[in-house]
């Protein structure tokens, strides 16, 4: 095990320990924060359950996920990873709750700036909707939730004794379910950049095999379990309590007010089966988990005294969200230039974009190609200085158009190399037979572009191909995609 | 987990049993109380068989409404059980109990006192005897539908007020009406002391009642 990717997986461990004191509040805050659970038992429950989720199913989906945007150097990945943990563990330690997936974006976004790439603004638009759609849903299922609860109650009559201890169950019981599906679904927002460089080798215990993925991410779990063991407690109490007292009855209907949200409008499963019925689908939107837990919050605040609510502290909440994603892209930027020119490291490795009638031809639908003729043979080393070209060329040609012409325009030089057969032959899992068989038939043969590989493999087998893009395709096609990702995985350069 | 939630729910049912014990204790004395006063009014006092009797049974139950205070307690504070309502209903019980204390004290004074009350203030204590049992009774319905029935603690609570009026109503005149009367003065304060004894229970009852309106507020709030 090289001693360097020990180094590099310690930011990762970082970021963990960072997610871990800081997301434990989504799930346990408003338990802990009106003491129907005390710390060391929801620490010790979030720890195990997030342990479970990380390494059951969190290695499951995280193919996909083995990169940090367009990160491609382990320098720099290191360097986005603990600038994302650097900025979350600060907010961490001023107890204000904010959304790590937001830092990471922060990270890559002054990765971007610092390598010159272009960067996908459109990505702003989602974080600023993601500030008010996240906290106002939920704050409107949690109003209402809690009238219908309460309601309910009242017909119940139920023993306070009684009432008490169902309440104590039902959050232990959601606070199960919340830890494991932090583990499961954060777990590759903190170590899949480093599944490229991972040091764990596959080892069986009887009958049951241990992947090195599996081990890795167990790693990760553990820093996260760490996190909220060492420091969610402050967290915990200003979700809990310093936004606004909660009763227990109303820490409860925050989280399940919480994940409601995030299932009727963040889970493409559900838009599926929605669809799949002949139903409306609820139209998809970006929500934030620590943000929608402060809105069910504020939600409970209305109904029981709105005065209570205190604004101050619910500033410093919005001012710490805004400041996530910028002051994280800043210190990304810092870091990377101290990190390259202080200590020598790689923070990216070259890469190549340039213009060829092949690419032009792809996007003659898309974009007035005319004018792009003129940049025919002419290379480029960063995405953003060729898209400053594009824009000069095509003023007028749409943004996310642009975007997708440059970043379709690296070259990767991409051999099939039957070397690789038998380590492709291992994916039967994940690919079919078919699919691998049209991998092979590939044998040798160069690619300039990513897409072209692609296009090669839908020419050659149907399997390959894409369905129309419709909702009740889009499983389907996501999965395509996902199958695609192992490919590329195997063929294209692995981050150093 | 299975267990461990399986005797939680054993757990509940017996501490909710135990605060039903705890207002049945006091409900008792309350109808004891009145049984005793009465008995040591009309047959002989305090060497009344009947009032000795009722004495001893209010005593048991104050021993025993202690005993379940404590248990109580101790169970609420070693499990954390409540944790937004715990100081009320601790606080709450405490009250409560205290009037069954004063119960007991009341009683006990009228036995080593052994005052001697003048035929025809009979009639008079025995409406202040009606009034503050109505009063004591209504306390403990109220308290009983705040564990369970927080909706409807107002339907009684209001009622202790009014009783703790109407007692008041008659502890006036009959104070009056001793003091004007022929007795040595040492005697009128004996019996100015009982009357104002059992007049303070109604007082007490209408103290906690308070208290449970403004836990009762932010229960259903």
């Amino acid at each position: 095990m090289e001693l360097g990717v020990l180094v590099y997986l310690s930011s990762g461990l970082f970021l963990g320990w960072s997610l871990g004191a800081n997301d434990a509040a989504n799930v346990f805050g408003t338990a802990v924060g009106t003491r129907m659970i005390k710390f060391s038992t929801a620490a010790i429950i979030c720890a195990i359950f997030i342990t479970l989720g990380a390494v059951i199913s969190g290695a499951g989906a995280a193919h996909t996920l083995s990169k940090l945007g367009d990160i491609n150097a382990l320098g720099g990945a290191f360097v986005a990873a603990f600038s994302a943990a650097a900025v979350v563990a600060w907010l961490t330690i001023l107890g204000l709750p904010v959304s790590t997936t937001q830092a990471i974006v922060g990270a890559i976004i002054g990765w971007n700036f610092f390598t010159g790439m272009a960067t996908d603004f459109t990505i702003f638009n989602t974080i600023i909707g993601t500030w008010f759609l996240s906290p106002v849903l939920t704050a409107i299922f949690s109003y209402f939730m809690y009238k219908a609860v309460m309601w309910m109650l009242n017909r119940m009559q139920l023993h306070i004794v009684r009432l008490d201890a169902m309440t104590r169950l039902a959050l232990l019981i959601a606070g199960v379910l919340g830890s494991y599906s932090l583990g499961a679904n954060n777990i590759a927002n903190v170590m899949g950049v480093f599944i490229g460089a991972n040091p764990f080798q596959d080892f069986a215990i009887g009958g049951l095999v241990i992947t090195g993925l599996q081990q890795l991410f167990f790693v990760g779990s553990i820093a996260i379990a760490v996190g909220v063991a060492t420091y969610s407690k402050k967290v915990m109490m200003t979700v809990g309590d310093s936004i606004v007292p909660l009763t227990p009855v109303g820490a409860f209907v925050v989280i399940i007010a919480t994940s409601l949200v995030l299932f009727l409008f963040a889970s493409s499963d559900l838009e599926y089966f929605l669809a799949s019925l002949g139903l409306p689908t609820i139209p998809l939107v970006p929500v934030s988990s620590s943000q929608a837990v402060v809105g069910g919050v504020i939600g409970i605040g209305m109904i029981k005294n709105r005065r209570n609510i205190k604004w101050g502290v619910t500033g410093r909440i919005l001012v710490a969200w805004v400041q996530t994603p910028i002051v994280s892209a800043l210190f990304s930027f810092m870091m990377l230039f101290i990190m390259q020119n202080l200590f020598g490291q790689t923070v990216f490795e070259k890469v190549e974009f340039q213009i060829s009638q092949p690419i032009l031809v792809r996007h003659a639908n898309n974009l007035n190609v005319k004018p792009l003729e003129a940049l025919i043979g002419k290379s480029y080393s960063t995405s953003g200085s060729l898209k400053k070209d594009v824009d000069k060329l095509v003023p007028d040609a749409e943004y996310k158009k642009v975007l997708n012409f440059v970043q379709e325009a690296r070259m990767e030089r991409i051999t099939v190399d039957p070397v690789k057969f038998p380590e492709l032959d291992k994916s039967i899992d994940l690919l079919t037979r078919e699919q691998i068989d049209s991998v092979k038939s590939l044998a040798g043969k160069t690619f300039d572009y990513r897409w072209q590989l692609v296009d090669a493999l839908t020419v050659g087998s149907e399997s390959w191909r894409m369905k129309e893009r419709t909702v009740l395709n889009k499983k389907y096609n996501r999965q395509v995609q996902h199958r695609l990702d192992v490919v590329l995985d195997l063929y294209t350069e692995k981050m150093k | 987990m299975g267990n461990k939630s399986l005797s939680l729910f054993g757990n509940i049912r017996a501490l909710e049993n135990k605060i039903s014990e705890f207002l049945d204790q006091l409900s008792e004395s309350n109808i004891m109380f009145r049984a005793g006063v009465t008995a040591f009014l009309e047959g002989g006092g305090a060497n009344s068989e009947t009032f000795k009797k009722k004495l001893e049974l209010v005593s048991a139950m104050e021993s025993r409404a202690d005993a379940l205070r404590r248990d109580i307690e101790t169970e609420m504070f070693q499990e954390a059980l409540i944790p937004d309502f715990r100081a009320d209903i601790l606080s709450l019980l405490e009250n409560l109990d205290e009037i069954v204390n004063h119960l007991e004290e009341t009683l006990i004074n009228f036995s080593i006192e052994n005052p001697e009350f003048p035929k025809e203030f009979n009639a008079d204590i025995q409406k202040l005897l009606e009034s503050v049992a109505n009063c004591v009774e209504a306390l403990v319905v109220s308290a009983r539908a705040f564990f369970r029935d927080v909706g409807s603690v107002r339907d009684n609570s209001h009622k202790v007020m009014l009783y703790e009026k109407e007692a008041d109503g008659i502890v006036l005149p009959l104070k009056s009406k001793i003091f004007a009367g022929a007795m040595p003065l040492d005697r009128k304060a004996q019996l100015r002391n009982f009357i104002d004894s059992i007049d303070h229970i109604a007082d007490n009852a209408e103290d906690v009642v308070d208290m449970l309106a403004i836990v009762t507020i932010r229960r259903a709030a």
